[in-house]
């Protein structure tokens, strides 16, 4: 036993002196949108993981052990918050030993702290289905959210890594302008879909049709986090028949299954929305995220 | 303002000129030059006086827009704080409570043999939890989990079960490090030891109503330390984890119940892991562990050759080697609708020292020779899912009892027979079974079990298990 304490009391000891700092910020993005917004922010000097991609659920990610040990190399971690990550997130903070990304610290940026929330539950129930006290945590498909965002990020950058602050400032304020051009665009562009009425898969897409001001009719899902099921299913078809939608929409991780249900037999455009970056071909960067978005919505209601 | 002043003035000295210039011909004039003089001091005050007011008019408007924009960003800050403020948590006292869950969990049992005489035979028993479930209806374990931040550097848990025989047990209470840095962390307390992979996972979340047979007889169920962790992750994309724990040995494979009373160590545990994707789709972990314990008296019951039953202690070294693997795939990384999860442990066992017979005295007396033992098991299970909330699973146990060799016996002073349970035995066991979780939050499964642990005792065992979490969301554990 005395080797054990021996070793134990070697590796505790070499825990209290902190490595150099990497010459690039590691950045650990919870989402490929915080990804894409920190790679527009830092350029070259981040070095950016996005730990999950379109085509994964964010809710139901597990602790995986590459994810670890990305954790463990971050300068800087960008997630939703509000809940997104309750599953996973917090292992990832006790396991992977690093004090930088702890919650408090400079090194964790939890975007939805910066943006007003939509859909604050009034009754906090698990009979109501995967419901997050915090409001619905999906807040990047609103543009000016992310511009939001994109602020508190330049400032965090610039507090991690301070001898580049110009750098991450001047490139935040080039975003920003280039950003609200395409809000003023996409805000044109998407005129005709004021006051559609819509039906979605999951409430994924709710500051979406908030920006918009389109209607959300109906989800697939019967609550928020349970997979559709063949009688909610029928109830929307009749209601449809009486109330019809212009257009039902499914996200890239979603099964397309029960939006093509519905829109065989009520008629009405099922489209798949890429979500976030990565979701579709076009949905390279933030810019061709919102581009093909409304586009596809766009062509859906026509 | 000055410049306005300065355009005022401008105009009038332009109507003095316009006014001056058709009448210069009458220059001569002093009274008619006074006079204009006077006309055009009296003009310029009038001009003075009403771009005066007409500046202090600006003025106020320009105030009022400034105050107006002012006002406008107050506004909309305060909204959003306010926004901020409504979706956070409430204030008070209670706001600092821990997150508490509570896992409720119950079987309906249909056994051949009685689960109260249950043995692994070739094995010593192990004075844990081995036992299946009860026949017939039975509430479970209740679990109650109280977790929070201590502080910037501190994390608490603390894991309560309630047996259903109305005693409470501490599974784990600990605390962890949040701020250590280079990717350690430190554990102090009771917790669940890192050997192995199914080790460390709480019962509620196996895959399996029961423990794997290897975990059963190498680790009596689940081995709980009271103790010291200290885990180190490398710095590299490749995840690789060195753990060590030193503990006071409360458990089997250490000894006896509860550990000794010592200044020190009564355990010791090293794990290392190696993990990562293979893709999108796919995620693996492999894991070597190595336990060594010193049990002292650790005692178990038997019946001797005269049917008569016995206490008989070992004490000597005991060193377990686990190796582990585990695999989970699912189509880009989405296990919404599909997945399958590949696990599997190898476990290998030495123990020498001394085997005493019949500590009591209830028989032929107490005598003590050598004993060494070197045996080994291991399992591997699969679960898929084959649609949203639905799971199927198949797990194979096989045990082998190895080599034993008990001094009494090879001296003659005892024979085999006075030790039956350790007799040489290969126990397996085939399990299949199907679950559903309406959500996160719920399961309820159906398992069979046709389970050879005993020699000559063949038992079918059917399970039909709910599990529950009722509060602060669980967390998703690889």
């Amino acid at each position: 036993m005395k080797n054990f304490i021996h070793v134990l009391a070697l590796l505790l000891a070499t825990s209290f002196f902190p490595l150099p700092a990497a010459a690039v910020v590691n950045v650990f993005a919870c989402e490929p949108e915080w990804g894409a917004l920190a790679t527009e922010i830092g350029a070259d000097k981040v070095a950016v993981y996005s730990a999950t991609t379109a085509l994964q659920d964010p809710h139901r990610i597990e602790a995986r052990p590459s994810l670890i040990a990305k954790m463990r190399s971050a300068d800087l971690a960008v997630c939703t918050g509000s809940d997104l990550e309750v599953g996973w997130l917090p292992l990832l903070f006790t396991q992977s030993g690093n004090p930088k990304i702890q919650p408090g610290s400079p090194g964790y940026l939890e975007a939805s702290q910066y943006v007003p929330r939509l859909e604050i539950p009034k009754v906090i129930d698990r009979s109501l289905g995967d419901i997050h006290p915090g409001g619905n945590p999906h807040i990047h498909l609103d543009p000016r959210n992310i511009a939001k965002v994109a602020v508190a990020l330049a400032e965090r950058l610039a507090r991690i890594d301070p001898p580049n602050e110009a750098a991450y400032q001047s490139a935040s304020k080039a975003f920003l302008q280039r950003w609200q051009e395409a809000i003023g665009r996409w805000e044109r562009e998407g005129a005709p879909l004021k006051g559609v009425p819509i039906v979605v898969y999951h409430k994924d897409l709710s500051y979406f049709i908030n920006w918009m001001g389109m209607r959300e009719v109906g989800s697939l899902e019967p609550k928020p986090g349970l997979p559709p099921t063949p009688s909610h299913l029928a109830d929307l078809v009749e209601r449809m028949k009486r109330d019809p939608a212009k257009v039902v929409a499914y996200s890239a991780y979603n099964s397309p299954k029960a939006a093509e249900f519905l829109s065989e037999r009520t008629r009405i455009p099922a489209v798949m929305l890429p979500f976030t970056i990565g979701g579709s071909a076009r949905a390279k960067d933030l810019f061709g995220l919102f581009d093909d978005t409304l586009a596809r919505l766009l062509a859906a209601v026509k | 303002m000055f410049k306005h002043r300065g355009i005022a003035f401008g105009i009038a000295a332009a109507a003095l000129g316009a006014l001056a210039l058709p009448f210069s011909g009458h220059a001569a004039n002093d009274d008619d030059l006074k006079e204009l003089r006077e006309q055009v001091r009296q003009l310029k005050d009038v001009y003075e006086k009403r771009i005066d007011a007409l500046e202090k008019r600006l003025q106020q408007a320009e105030q009022a827009v400034g105050s107006a924009k002012t006002a406008a960003t107050n506004a909309e800050a305060v909204a959003s704080q306010a926004a901020v403020q409504a979706s956070s948590r409430p204030a008070g006292e209670n706001a600092f409570n821990p997150g508490i869950s509570l896992i409720l969990n119950g079987t309906y049992g249909y056994l051949k043999n009685d689960p109260a005489r249950y043995r692994v035979n070739g094995f010593a028993p192990t004075l844990g939890e081995v036992n299946p479930p009860n026949r017939g209806p039975s509430l479970g374990e209740s679990e109650l989990v109280f977790s929070a931040n201590i502080d910037h550097r501190f994390r608490g848990t603390l894991i309560a079960a309630i047996a259903p025989d109305d005693s409470i047990a501490i599974e784990e209470g600990y605390i962890q490090t949040l701020a250590l840095s280079n990717g350690f962390t430190v554990k102090a307390g009771r917790f669940f030891s890192g050997v192995g992979y199914q080790n460390e996972i709480h019962a509620h979340a196996w895959d399996f109503t029961d423990a794997s047979l290897a975990s059963k007889v190498f680790l009596g169920n689940q081995l709980g330390e009271d103790g010291v962790q200290v885990k180190w992750v490398a710095p590299t994309d490749l995840y690789f984890d060195v753990g060590i724990e030193a503990g006071r040995g409360r458990k089997f494979p250490g000894g006896p119940d509860g550990g000794r009373s010592k200044n020190g160590f009564g355990s010791g545990t090293l794990f290392t892991h190696l993990g990562g994707d293979i893709g999108a789709s796919t995620a693996w972990r492999v894991g070597l562990s190595h336990l060594r314990t010193s049990p002292q008296d650790r005692t178990y019951a038997d019946l001797d050759s005269a049917g008569a039953s016995v206490t008989n202690g070992f004490t000597g070294q005991s060193r377990l080697w686990v190796a582990d693997g585990i695999l989970k795939w699912a189509p880009n990384g989405n296990a919404t609708e599909r997945s399958f999860k590949l696990q599997g442990e190898y476990f290998q066992r030495t123990e020498s020292g001394n085997l005493t017979y019949d500590t009591t005295a209830a028989s032929f007396g107490r005598q003590t020779d050598t004993y060494a033992s070197r045996q080994s098991g291991y399992y591997v299970q699969g679960v898929y899912q084959f649609m949203p909330q639905w799971r199927a699973g198949y797990r194979y146990d096989r045990l082998s009892a190895g080599t034993t060799s008990i001094g009494l016996v090879t001296s003659g002073a005892l024979t085999a027979a006075d030790f039956p349970i350790l007799n040489a035995y290969n126990p397996t066991r085939s399990t299949v079974m199907v679950d559903w979780s309406p959500s996160e939050f719920s399961r309820v499964r159906l398992q069979f079990a046709r389970d050879r642990s005993q020699f000559g005792a063949a038992d079918n065992q059917v399970f039909l298990q709910y599990i529950m979490s009722l509060g602060a969301h669980g967390a998703h554990k690889f």
